[in-house]
């Protein structure tokens, strides 16, 4: 069963070669991630005031920075903190917008209070939400995981409401009201095992976002601080040597733009597997 | 009528607030139905859609909230009581649903629908004992005990009401209201599931409500039949008095609704015209007046109260 539960997956990725390269981009970046200072040819932190400012060549592939400091090295370790800023982000939304979503949909009275403050909170940018929670909590990597966390939180909720308030009045939760089951028996059986395909589909799209939103705060100095590798610091103070040296924005800028077009692809190829009406498509009913 | 009431419904009045042309405004569903089943009873509702069958079989089970009225299980009512009160009530009492896609979980598999009932209630002691309750009560509907492990979507409809009358009957109730289950399915379908209901209910000793808009069905099926209009019981005999010779003219229009094989045993007469009013604009007297050939003055103004016209039948008409 499981075997063919994993055919069933892969599916959708076989079907489509671009989704299959987007699974292959987020695999190596996982790699890289979990590998860093192995894969890395030196140290990400290595000071050489010789060899500043290198182009590309055969001791360094991506060249180096204004301080010597290899880029390639500094590129795989920035892999790092984009999983972990999206991964954050992603449980972050998640543990906040299911319970909200789902409570709200289930007691009307509640439900209402909490989709307003919701609604209040939707009505900002993400990223200008994201800005001022920073200022008032002060640049950290925790903080910047809870920063973008909130904007993605209110449209988990969203979601996560209008499914619950669709699946509360199937006739399958009414069956099981009607033997008595209380709300603990229908949110555990009914209405979070139908919420899980949705949600990793949102998930995939709330990590793509995460890693922008990520870049962006790092980019203007509110994210994780300067000397810790993340894509979007290496693009902060390398941009004025962009015209000396433009590798050093090119290449965290080419790795931000890949794993967020990869989980793109992973999140529409995932969503079509989950959608009856592309199911089809792939030759199963299920 | 043989044996004890075991369920009593007094004067059961429903209502639902709908929202039309941006103003709230209230439906009365149900209005002041009064019913009793006697243990090992079937009991026919039967009307046309939005007559408010369903919704009386909905306040029994506790999935409508009544604005007055009693439901009471072998004298123990039912609406306003604590939930832990109502367990046993929630276990005796159950339904089968019109639907039998809409009706099962796509996430959950069969056993575990099956089972619902006893794991909400804390009813299996082991796991083995609920394996083998799910087995028996597969078999006792027709299914074999390995559509257990199975997901709803590879059954096919008929298989699926299987389903949902072995959800409604383990552990075994003593009643079932079955909402229209047979009228979601094939023709032929309808046939094997009909018996199926008949044969389970002679075996588990069940008492029945019946639900449907279908007079051929529930002629099949129940011993006793009430017949609603706009939320109120127009009549109620046994089942082969009120198919054989219906007294209220709603009854018999009904009756010339059904398509007969024999042409010439068509119902001719009293007719209905036109369409039901609007749920929103009742009519103050019988409901049934504005559509009836025979209504007078009196049945524009007052509303018939059901009474006995022999024969163990009730009717609700002023011209009777």
């Amino acid at each position: 069963m499981s075997r063919v539960g994993a055919t069933l997956w892969l599916q959708p990725f076989m079907a489509r070669p671009i989704a299959l390269a987007g699974l292959g981009v987020l695999l190596v970046t996982v790699l890289a991630a979990a590998f860093a200072p192995w894969l890395a040819p030196f140290d990400p932190y290595a000071i050489d005031p010789m060899i500043r400012l290198t182009p590309p060549n055969a001791a360094h592939w991506f060249g180096t920075d204004q301080f010597g400091r290899d880029t390639l090295s500094r590129v795989i370790h920035s892999a790092r903190m984009a999983l972990l800023i999206g991964s954050g982000v992603v449980v972050f939304a998640l543990a906040t917008g299911v319970p909200i979503g789902v409570l709200s949909a289930l007691f009307p009275r509640l439900g209402h209070l909490l989709m307003r403050m919701v609604d209040v909170l939707m009505a900002f940018p993400a990223l200008l939400l994201a800005l001022g929670l920073i200022v008032i909590l002060g640049p950290s990597v925790a903080n910047a995981i809870l920063a973008i966390g909130v904007g993605y939180m209110t449209t988990t909720t969203r979601i996560v409401y209008g499914l619950t308030l669709r699946l509360r009045a199937e006739t399958y939760v009414e069956a099981s009201r009607s033997m008595g089951a209380g709300t603990v028996w229908l949110i555990g059986k009914h209405i979070l095992p139908n919420l899980v395909s949705p949600l990793l589909v949102q998930a995939s799209f709330v990590f793509a976002f995460a890693q922008l939103g990520a870049a962006s705060l790092d980019f203007l100095g509110l994210g994780a601080p300067p000397e810790i590798p993340s894509w979007g610091n290496m693009l902060a103070e390398s941009r004025t040597f962009i015209t000396r040296a433009p590798w050093l924005l090119f290449f965290p800028g080419m790795m931000i733009v890949a794993t967020a077009f990869s989980l793109n692809l992973v999140g529409d190829a995932l969503r079509d597997r989950l959608d009856p009406r592309f199911r089809q498509v792939f030759g199963e009913k299920g | 009528m043989s044996g004890d009431v075991i369920l009593d419904i007094r004067d059961l009045k429903v209502s639902f607030t709908a929202r039309r042309a941006g103003r709230k405004r209230r439906v009365q569903a149900v209005d002041g139905v009064s019913l009793s089943l006697a243990e090992g009873e079937v009991l026919g509702i039967v009307g046309e859609s939005g007559c408010g069958k369903t919704t009386v079989g909905r306040s029994i089970v506790g999935l409508a909230r009544p604005d007055s009225g009693s439901v009471a299980f072998r004298g123990a009512e039912m609406i306003g009581a604590a939930r832990s009160s109502l367990r046993e009530m929630r276990l005796n009492v159950r339904m089968v649903f019109q639907d039998p896609y809409a009706s099962l979980n796509p996430r959950r598999t069969i056993g575990d629908a099956v089972a619902e009932a006893g794991d909400i209630n804390g009813f299996f002691k082991s796991r083995a004992e609920r394996s083998a309750a799910i087995a028996a009560t597969l078999t006792a509907v027709g299914l074999d005990p390995s559509f257990a492990a199975r997901f709803p979507y590879e059954l096919s409809g008929g298989q699926r009401q299987r389903v949902g009358i072995a959800r409604a009957i383990l552990p075994t109730p003593s009643i079932v209201i079955a909402d229209e289950p047979v009228s979601a399915l094939d023709v032929s379908v309808q046939a094997q599931v009909l018996n199926l209901m008949m044969d389970l209910r002679e075996e588990l000793r069940l008492s029945m409500l019946f639900i449907s808009h279908d007079l051929a069905v529930i002629g099949q099926i129940s011993s006793r039949v009430a017949v609603m209009y706009m939320g109120r019981i127009m009549e109620q005999a046994p089942t082969r008095t009120i198919l054989d010779h219906p007294l209220h003219p709603y009854t018999i229009s009904l009756m010339a609704a059904v398509p007969k094989p024999d042409p010439s045993k068509r119902i001719l007469g009293a007719i209905e015209t036109g369409e039901p009013p609007s749920q929103f604009n009742r009519p103050a007297g019988c409901v049934f007046a504005p559509r009836c050939p025979l209504a007078s003055n009196r049945c524009r103004g007052d509303v018939p109260e059901l009474r006995p016209v022999g024969d163990g039948r009730v009717v609700a008409c002023h011209n009777i």
